[in-house]
């Protein structure tokens, strides 16, 4: 069977001037940990081959890891060097395993253990002790962060980690 | 990469083991010319428009709570350019996402998969709650309404095979909805504002690898996940929203009634197709919205943080048919003791926000109002499936407009690229 060729002008090119070219090819990414040391950021992004950014805010330090189709992962460093959390928006949602680290097996605990009546579809809102995690979008746009809230820099709002 | 399409033993074999499925009384799909039993109806009278339900779904037929806040849909696939077709009930219509997916144990038709050399063409989509769904790609012909015909469609067929790769499943821990009883519908069929899953971030025409989420695999045998491969795929071979294909290709409509009370059993509908092509879909919405680069457009809400920081602002947000309810940040409101995920008010709380267009900056103001979703649940014995004030937490910088905002609104979304007669080019919503 042979498929018929569709007219692809149909499709949309809006995303193109979007997307950066890539000059390197990407391998898997691989995040920094939630919890983890500033160094894994430096390691992180060379797995990514992805751009890295730097910004800093008064208490706190973002490293912002853009991959070659645009989505982005940003890592919030507190002046102590640690991961205390980290953001993403992305077509797809970046694999939390490798995101949260150690505290995956907690949040995976939490998400399960969610108590609903019937199934549905919604953003997750996690808040357990020592662990936040909430997820939005929807297809092609997906958002989300995770924090330690006792790790967060004193005078810092959890609203600016996105 | 040449993808094409040749019949896949691996899908038969599939559909062989849903035969035996239905064989021994499970929720099998209607053959076309058997009268569906309860459940959400056919198609609707007009050529472009096809009826949809808030009924709960099929999660009642399993001793489960009804499925809340969700519209479903008969979908009839055939095989491609064949009479020979299939009547599939309980398909969640969805405008969060794109194409259309059934679960492969409901199917009995003998479909092809996509393939490359001797791999097939495996879709790996994970959704907001981190629940994924694995599958090939198969063509079939979409029929919706009376006369709506998508020929030769990719759509994913949500099988159970054991090829998942790690990086597919990882870190979607609500897990692989695979099941009537997990998926709490026999498919999705995504109508959303653009054409297909992935677009060019996928295609090898705009990029050299996949994107983060690896959506696309080659897999050359279904019982190994160590066979499959992440692939680029391009975007006309994708998992594609079937309303690009149809006469009426530019948009959809949703038409659902007002509420009369905050729970309610049943609700119906219209899927209407196609904006501004007939005399039946004109656009007559005040509130038009263009989208972001996101498909997202901007609500001011006062506990909104945006993205860049900037309070009273929910930069990243969207309506979507398919969240069931109304989901956006606000501490004031508490969470539910019972269903932790929704808002457990004392009382009645009345509320209202500003939707802003991100380009135009047009604004309209809509009130709405949440309840204590514990006792909205239980109501009616919990046999409810209708829930006109049903709200939950979502990210500081995301307001989402979930199937209650449909409850007495036509909502209009128009598909990215296409042209809608004598307004423009989508995206963009409109109510």
């Amino acid at each position: 069977m042979k498929i018929p060729l569709r007219n692809s002008a149909l499709r949309s090119k809006r995303w193109l001037f979007g997307l950066a070219l890539p000059l390197l090819a990407l391998s898997i990414p691989v995040f920094a940990e939630l919890g983890g040391d500033v160094t894994t950021v430096q390691n992180d992004q060379a797995r990514m081959k992805g751009t890295l950014k730097v910004t800093e805010a008064q208490a706190y330090t973002i490293h912002e890891i853009t991959s070659p189709e645009g989505s982005i992962v940003k890592e919030f460093v507190s002046p102590e060097g640690k991961v205390f959390a980290v953001s993403w928006k992305a077509h797809f949602t970046p694999d939390l395993q490798q995101l949260l680290g150690t505290y995956f097996t907690q949040f995976s605990q939490a998400v399960q253990g969610e108590e609903r009546t019937g199934p549905g579809r919604r953003p997750l809102n996690i808040q357990e002790p020592g662990l936040v995690v909430q997820t939005a979008g929807h297809m092609r746009s997906y958002s989300g962060r995770a924090y330690v809230p006792e790790m967060i820099p004193q005078g810092v709002r959890a609203e600016v980690i996105q | 990469m040449k993808i094409r399409g040749i019949r896949s033993f691996f899908v038969i074999a599939l559909l062989a083991a849903a035969v035996f499925t239905v064989g021994c009384g499970g929720n099998g799909g209607t053959p076309v010319g058997v009268t569906s039993g309860a459940g959400s109806g056919g198609g609707g009278t007009a050529a472009n428009v096809q009826s949809i339900s808030v009924n709960g779904g099929l999660t009642p037929s399993l001793n489960e709570a009804p499925y809340a806040d969700a519209a479903f849909t008969t979908v009839t696939i055939c095989e491609p350019g064949t009479a020979n077709c299939q009547k599939i009930p309980n398909v969640l219509v969805d405008t969060g996402s794109y194409g259309l997916r059934l679960l492969a144990s409901q199917i009995t038709l003998s479909l092809s998969s996509l393939t490359s050399g001797s791999g097939t063409l495996m879709n790996c989509v994970s959704f907001v709650d981190l629940s994924y769904l694995w599958g090939p790609v198969a063509l079939v012909d979409v029929k919706l309404g009376t006369q709506e015909v998508a020929s030769s469609t990719p759509i994913q067929l949500i099988s159970s095979d054991t090829n998942v790769p790690t990086s597919c499943s990882s870190g979607n821990t609500t897990g692989d909805e695979d099941t009537q009883a997990t998926l709490g519908a026999n498919g999705i069929l995504g109508v959303g504002p653009e054409p297909d899953d992935c677009g060019p971030a996928c295609d090898p025409n705009f990029v050299t690898t996949p994107p983060t989420g690896d959506p696309y695999y080659v897999c050359t045998s279904s019982t190994s996940s160590a066979s499959c491969s992440a692939t680029l795929v391009s975007q006309m071979n994708q998992v594609t929203n079937p309303v690009i294909y149809f006469a009426d290709n530019d948009g959809v409509i949703i038409e659902l009634p007002a509420t009369t009370s905050e729970a309610e059993a049943r609700l119906t509908g219209s899927l209407v197709f196609g904006i501004n092509t007939q005399s039946n879909n004109q656009l007559t919405a005040s509130n038009l919205f263009s989208l972001d680069q996101f498909d997202n457009f901007t609500v001011n809400f006062s506990t909104c943080t945006s993205s860049l920081n900037v309070f009273g602002v929910c930069d990243a947000s969207y309506i979507d048919s398919g969240s069931n309810g109304y989901f956006f940040p606000d501490s004031n409101i508490p969470n539910c003791a019972d269903n932790t995920a929704f808002f457990c008010p004392t009382s009645l709380t009345a509320l209202s926000a500003l939707n802003e267009d991100p380009n135009t900056m047009f604004t309209n103001t809509v009130s709405f109002s949440i309840d204590n979703a514990d006792n909205l649940f239980a109501s009616d014995n919990g046999t409810d499936a209708v829930f006109s004030t049903l709200g939950g937490t979502n990210s500081a910088d995301s307001f989402d407009w979930g199937l209650p905002f449909f409850f007495g609104r036509n909502v209009v979304t128009a598909i990215d690229g296409q042209t809608v007669p004598n307004v423009g080019t989508g995206p963009f919503w409109a109510y």
